[in-house]
């Protein structure tokens, strides 16, 4: 709870330097926006700190934006495929290959690192041959106004995206925080012998993790997509991996496992979208962009490792 | 008696609002053995930690031959010729011999360039191994040494720092029978070289064997002392505990349903060439012996699947179990109380109440969400009956004394039902008032109807809780020996892979 507290207040006093710098920040089109990229961002975000929380991690989120929009777009656009079809066919495509993933760590007991370092490489590789190297698009095609506007509609003036992590956020909070199955996940990362010899299945556990996140990543995938309305195969979803693994380590997910919280993987999300935000509404150039996130992130575990140390040392003292 | 080489006085340490020393005195002269004895708490870590400077004394004074000296760091303590060898080791596995003797001052060569000595290093460890009678070469690799070599090493950095103080801290508590009794003629050896030795045990038996002079604390406080004649394992729990304490051993008579859980031709990983069979009975407890590494750990595993499927047959109450996996073992009453309690025991950094509830979550739980009242509820209750010492059950496991860790570990099985329980190592690492509750709960456990498997590496233990006693020998089952055949010689003859006549 205290490690949120402390990632939150940085939230808060980020958005009010911006907003009092640059009142632009509070207009209705830029906090729509921001909510919109928040949305989209923190979908994955929480798969990603499921992951982080067995003690695993996945690089290949990226890249799979990549592939299923590529793919995504030729079913739609080229096959003529129905909207509900195709969502049904990328979603499953997601979590395959998070299953695979799933499967290649715990029964090939091959390093989480290792296996989506390949996928990063495998799958980036795969979109480029499957599109020719060219972009792909939506352009104006009809016929799935419905699921465009799960990436650019609104409900009731919340951006879609916004919407969608709100409701998946309770999902994953009570799944996490409440179930015996979100038990399992913190105790198979915090030990994950004593929790084979306490009579959990680990393996099990940790795949179904690389499930669900490819579950979160398929739906957005899908929004990604539509956000930009072009997917360009060797730059669409570069990096993306790193701020969904961002937005877990600043919401107090420990690269070692066993710790994090719904919750904070929300702040931690949000965080880096204001972050960005601040780049251009500051007129900060936007090539530092990179920069400014990478500073704030690292002064921000900085902070929390002081202040950790300092608590540790007044419950040592006791 | 010489000079003391080392005397402590009135030596007071506070930590916050707690008094973990209150005016300790301890002498020790070179040449001699003294074993500092207590329970767990009681101190004794406290007043070594300030002897090798890790902490400093609010307030007495430390005399090494009869000077005063302030003592603020592990360099002071090294040359002052004091030297620990901890319960854990603090070798590098991935280095050989020579250089973990020479860790951090290996002898240079080639001027600026500070070039490794290789040569003179290996040449003077080997002088120090030859002291303590170890034959390995000094370029031999830490991982390939057995725990007991692997201590040796240490003993041989200690005796190349010149130690005059020697500190061994729960020096067998990894070891077998026989590297244990090398090792307490090791002890014998350096008190002949006039090093002073200050052996810290659980072990009591240890202690009567090799001490000049027993120091007990209590609460932080000079409980008394034994000399050579007056030790004793009762006297010594007396003082420790500072109450008299019924014997923890006892052996009800009945009659118990032999061949309740039946082994027969179980393979293990470790020695797949080799079947062992046994059985135990309802209310029974069968204490199973053995060199480390005599495959009693790798059986327990077995049995448990932790090793995956089990190949030979486990009968319960005349039923055959198939048991591929721990959660098999468990939906059949097997349970595990794991030799290694901070790897696979428990999780330390989670509270009591998680842990104790992880192997039966699914019962405190409606559709899969965890009714966190009666999960406390159900925490309470066992600890309570086990008397495991916590403010509260939300307590950090790491917070507890070893004992009241394996207590926990315990509790995580008694809320449900269990019909085979297998210990390993029960009461390594627990202070003599734990053990004392723990071997009463394994008595009323059985008495309950459990069979239960005790697999130790402590003689006394083995002698005094087991109704019989299984013993193997690199792999091999190689005799159960009866109540009234259980003599320490037996045991040791099956140990050592001769069968029983």
């Amino acid at each position: 709870m205290k490690k949120e507290l402390g990632t939150f207040i940085l939230l808060v006093v980020l958005c009010i330097v911006v907003a009092i710098l640059n009142p632009v920040f509070l207009s209705a089109t830029n906090l729509q926006n921001m909510a919109r990229l928040i949305g989209a961002y923190g979908i994955f975000s929480l798969g990603l700190g499921i992951v982080i929380i067995t003690g695993g991690i996945d690089l290949s989120v990226g890249s799979v934006f990549a592939l299923l929009g590529v793919v995504l777009s030729i079913m739609l656009t080229e096959w003529m495929w129905p909207a509900a079809l195709a969502v049904v066919v990328i979603i499953a495509i997601a979590m395959a290959l998070g299953t695979i993933h799933g499967l290649l760590i715990t029964k090939m007991r091959i390093q989480p690192f290792i296996v989506t370092l390949c996928g990063l490489l495998f799958y980036r590789g795969l979109a480029r041959f499957i599109a020719n190297d060219e972009t792909k698009g939506f352009g104006s095609a009809q016929g799935f106004d419905w699921l465009r506007s799960l990436a650019t509609g609104d409900v009731l003036g919340v951006p879609t995206p916004f919407v969608l992590l709100i409701i998946i956020s309770a999902i994953m909070w009570v799944v996490l925080h409440r179930s015996v199955y979100g038990r399992y996940l913190f105790a198979v990362g915090r030990n994950e012998t004593a929790s084979r010899y306490s009579g959990i299945n680990s393996q099990i556990i940790i795949a179904s993790a690389y499930v669900i996140l490819g579950l979160l990543a398929g739906i957005s995938a899908i929004i990604f997509a539509f956000y930009t309305n072009s997917v360009s195969p060797s730059s669409h979803g570069n990096f993306f991996e790193l701020y969904g693994i961002a937005a877990a380590v600043l919401g107090g997910c420990s690269l070692r496992g066993g710790e994090g919280s719904v919750i904070g993987i929300l702040i931690g999300a949000a965080l880096l979208q204001v972050l960005q935000n601040l780049v251009n509404l500051l007129g900060i150039p936007s090539s530092l962009n990179f920069a400014v996130m990478g500073a704030v992130i690292l002064l921000g575990v900085i902070a929390d490792q002081l202040l950790q140390r300092r608590s540790a040392a007044r419950t040592a003292r006791v | 008696m010489s000079a003391p080489v080392l005397q402590m006085r009135g030596i007071e340490k506070r930590f916050g609002g707690v008094r973990a020393l209150r005016g300790v005195d301890f002498e020790i002269a070179a040449g001699e053995v003294v074993a500092l004895a207590g329970e767990n708490g009681a101190g004794k870590s406290t007043l070594m930690k300030i002897l090798g400077g890790v902490h400093q004394p609010d307030a007495g004074e430390v005399l090494v031959d009869g000077q005063p000296v302030k003592i603020t760091g592990v360099s002071d303590a090294t040359r002052l010729g004091v030297s620990f060898i901890h319960q854990e080791l603090n070798v590098l596995e991935n280095l050989d011999v020579a250089a973990n003797v020479y860790l951090g001052r290996e002898p240079v060569k080639g001027g600026f360039l500070k070039l490794v000595d290789s040569q003179k290093m290996h040449q003077d460890s080997a002088v120090y191994l030859k002291r303590l009678g170890l034959e390995i070469p000094t370029n031999t690799q830490l991982w390939r040494l057995s725990i007991a070599q692997q201590q040796m090493v240490e003993i041989a950095k200690a005796l190349s720092l010149d130690a005059r103080i020697l500190i061994m801290d729960e020096p067998t508590s990894s070891l077998t029978l026989t590297e244990t009794d090398r090792l307490l003629a090791l002890v014998h050896e350096l008190k002949a070289q006039n090093v002073a030795i200050i052996y810290i045990s659980h072990r009591l038996n240890e202690i009567e064997q090799i001490a000049d002079r027993v120091v007990v604390l209590r609460d932080g406080a000079n409980a008394g002392e034994l000399g050579r004649g007056e030790i004793t394992h009762d006297r010594m729990v007396k003082m420790m505990v500072g109450r008299d304490i019924e014997s923890f051993y006892q052996h009800p008579e009945g009659d118990r349903a032999r061949g309740y859980v039946q082994i027969q031709g179980l393979r293990t990983l470790r020695y797949p060439k080799h079947e062992v069979s046994f059985d135990v009975g309802r209310g029974e407890i069968m204490g199973m012996a053995g060199l480390v590494g005599a495959g009693r750990t790798e059986v327990a595993q077995t049995v448990f699947g932790i090793d995956g499927p089990v190949q030979g047959r486990i009968t319960i109450g005349g039923q055959e179990l198939r048991i591929r996996s721990p959660q098999d073992a468990i939906r059949h009453g097997i349970y595990l109380i794991p030799e290694d309690r901070r790897l696979a025991g428990l999780i330390t950094d989670i509270p009591i109440r998680e842990n104790v509830t992880l192997p039966s979550l699914e019962r405190y739980a409606q559709a899969w969400l965890i009714a966190r009242d009666r999960e406390r509820a159900a925490a309470t209750e066992v600890c309570k009956k086990l008397n495991v010492k916590t403010p509260s059950v939300e307590q950090l496991v790491i917070n507890l004394s070893g004992g009241n860790q394996q207590k926990v570990v315990l509790a995580k099985w008694l809320a449900l039902e269990p019909k085979l329980l297998i210990f390993d190592e029960p009461t390594r690492g627990v202070d003599v008032g734990a053990k004392a509750e723990i071997y009463a709960l394994m008595r009323e456990l059985a008495e309950g109807g459990v069979a239960i498997l005790m697999i130790s590496s402590d003689m006394e233990e083995v002698l005094h809780i087991s109704d019989r006693v299984a013993v193997m020998h690199e792999g091999v089952l190689t005799g159960v020996l009866e109540r009234s055949e259980c003599t320490e010689e037996n045991i040791m003859q099956l140990a050592v892979g001769k069968r029983a006549a």
